[in-house]
């Protein structure tokens, strides 16, 4: 089994490694092997569990980058049916690193829009590597506003390192086609539904992110930039990343008391890639539930409730 | 410092006072240096006469010469920053806070004004670009926000001053939060069928780029001034190239067609009343 362990996980790959050692000698064998290997395999997890309950705001950044952990069309593959994606902005191209289109979840139509990482090096290229340019904020908008059109809720999936900054993206308004989706975003009626599966890096991830409701995975991180940028400007030194990261309080635990969004997904031990299935039903389940709460409710109530969220947001002293 | 300031005592010293544009009966305009009189560039609105570079400049002077004279009346000057995060970098985020107010004068990086343009009733906001970069967090998001709230409550329009790099490190997600907060805010006073004009100056970059500065009804920049989402040696580092002359300035902009114009700072307010005043269907103004 090879899982591509994070550097603070090499105990438990020193004991996988060891179990199938043991599974591999096991068969021509006489000692009784398979109870030897039960009994390393529980060891495996308890110490899983116990190196995951500790994790610092760094290592939580690791595992959300993490070159296993499932991307959005993974989830939209397990999650929901029937996808069909639909391309382009109609401006100028199709943006392969934001994609969207119509689904069905447990039969109910769908507007789903996500990042998309690629998973080997030539398909990393294609959706350069999650960043979003303009034409795919674009295309992201248009297609929210199908949804509105037709009054289908819409699901996004947040997973970027952040906004493209290329020249070609500045050149074509990359803050214009984030701002605009924010503003939209805030008057759109219809439900939207909002869950960082790795990544939420920045204005790049907010330009998907304005919901109703913000669901977070567990190990997932978000934030105003990223912790290597972060301390590249604040500390001079992109080495302090580990510090910056614990610094802007990246993970969802903390931003979960600091009410910044509203549920963490709790994921499988050790992480979304090593039960990818288990995962996905509870991504699933917990959008079936915000569906039902804020379905129940009148148009105009969910935009002004929206709104009200929006304006809220900021900690000051006043007088 | 040179041996004549050593010498002189420090009674006549200038010193740091609160300027963007440092204090002296002279001032080297940065872009031609050419030694410019000071009561000439204030009465220029700090435009170098010779080469027309436009510094930058303080919020409150900027509002003070935008709006008519004594027409201007505070909003959320009460909303003050806190440090919601306990953040600390080389130096804590309540430290670097005491010092940006001692040294600009401001509680924080946005000041917002009701008065009048030209007879208009107008909100009106700039940014401190001397605070921490006229960086994006709560007390700005709010203050903004109140602004918008007393423009659709009055009917007035709003005109905002951006001069910032973006987003405010230490409040982290709450400043990321700062971008929706605004372009909702943004959103209801379109729908209120009310105008926003937003002026770009120098420079406008990042999450403030990305919400309410590329959101107005008319958007308006002043000359040169940088403007965009990444900063220019991000942007390098990932393409690996120098970038050309002139990328993210106010020009090339206005060529990739992102603006709607570039206005001089000395016909600021003639031009911005005419279009306000063109939107809102009045007569030409005296």
């Amino acid at each position: 089994m090879n899982l591509k362990f994070l550097d603070f996980e090499q105990p438990i790959a020193e004991l996988e490694a060891k179990i199938d050692e043991l599974k591999f000698v096991g068969d021509d064998s006489e000692i009784n092997i398979n109870e030897e290997v039960e009994r390393l395999r529980r060891k495996s997890d308890s110490l899983t569990k116990s190196i995951f309950t500790g994790l610092t705001a760094w290592q939580v950044t690791q595992l959300a980058r993490h070159p296993l952990r499932p991307y959005t069309l993974d989830y939209i593959g397990s999650c929901f049916t029937d996808f069909q994606e639909l391309h382009g902005d109609r401006m100028y191209a199709d943006d392969q690193s934001l994609i969207g289109g119509l689904a069905r979840l447990e039969g109910q139509p769908i507007v789903v829009i996500g990042h998309q990482k690629g998973r080997d090096t030539h398909e990393r290229v294609r959706r350069n590597y999650g960043m979003a340019r303009p034409e795919g904020y674009r295309k992201a908008l248009r297609l929210m506003q199908l949804g509105e059109k037709f009054k289908l809720p819409i699901v996004t999936f947040i997973d970027t390192p952040g906004a493209y900054p290329g020249v070609g993206a500045e050149e074509r308004g990359q803050s214009e086609a984030i701002a605009r989706n924010l503003l939209v975003m805030a008057g759109l009626k219809t439900p939207i539904i909002s869950a960082v599966i790795g990544e939420g890096g920045s204005g790049g991830a907010l330009a998907i992110g304005v919901a109703d409701r913000v669901l977070m995975l567990q190990y997932s991180v978000y934030s105003v930039i990223s912790p290597e940028g972060c301390a590249s400007i604040l500390w001079k030194s992109a080495e302090k990343a580990e510090v910056a990261a614990e610094a802007m309080g990246v993970t969802s635990d903390r931003l979960s008391k600091l009410g910044l969004i509203d549920e963490v997904l709790q994921e499988p031990l050790g992480g979304a890639h090593r039960n990818p299935v288990a995962m996905s039903e509870t991504i699933k389940n917990a959008l079936l539930q915000a569906l039902a709460d804020l379905q129940g409710l009148p148009l105009a109530t969910l935009v002004e409730r929206r709104q009200q969220r929006l304006l809220a947001y900021g900690q000051f002293k006043d007088g | 410092m040179s041996w004549f300031d050593k010498l002189m005592p420090s009674r006549i010293k200038t010193g740091q006072r609160r300027r963007s544009v440092p204090e002296g009966l002279w001032v080297q305009c940065p872009s031609c240096a050419a030694q410019l009189y000071r009561a000439e560039l204030k009465r220029s609105l700090y435009v170098c006469p010779k080469c027309e570079h436009h510094m930058r400049i303080a919020a409150r002077d900027r509002l003070e010469m935008f709006l008519d004279p004594d027409s201007g009346q505070e909003i959320g000057a009460s909303v003050m920053p806190v440090d919601p995060l306990r953040f600390r970098d080389s130096k804590r985020y309540r430290d670097r806070i005491a010092q940006a107010q001692k040294s600009t004068g401001e509680d924080d990086a946005l000041v917002v004004m009701a008065g009048t343009l030209q007879a208009i009733p107008v909100v009106a906001a700039a940014f401190e670009f001397g605070f921490m970069g006229g960086s994006m967090g709560s007390v700005v998001g709010e203050r903004f926000v109140r602004g918008v709230n007393q423009c659709i409550e009055q009917g007035r329009s709003l005109i905002c001053f951006s001069a910032s790099g973006g987003a405010r490190m230490q409040e982290a997600l709450f400043s990321l939060l700062q971008m929706a907060k605004t372009s909702a805010a943004l959103m209801q006073l379109g729908a209120a069928g009310l105008p926003y004009i937003s002026v770009m100056t120098d420079p406008t970059m990042g999450g403030v780029s990305a919400s309410l500065a590329l959101l107005g009804d008319v958007n308006v920049a002043e000359p040169r001034a940088l403007i965009g989402f990444a900063g220019p040696r991000v942007i390098e580092q990932t393409v690996g190239e120098k970038l050309p002359e002139g990328f993210q300035r106010s020009e090339f902009l206005l060529e990739k067609g992102a603006l709607d114009a570039i206005i001089d700072r000395r016909n600021a307010r003639n031009e911005i009343a005419a279009l306000l005043a063109k939107l809102l269907d009045r007569p030409v103004s005296a």
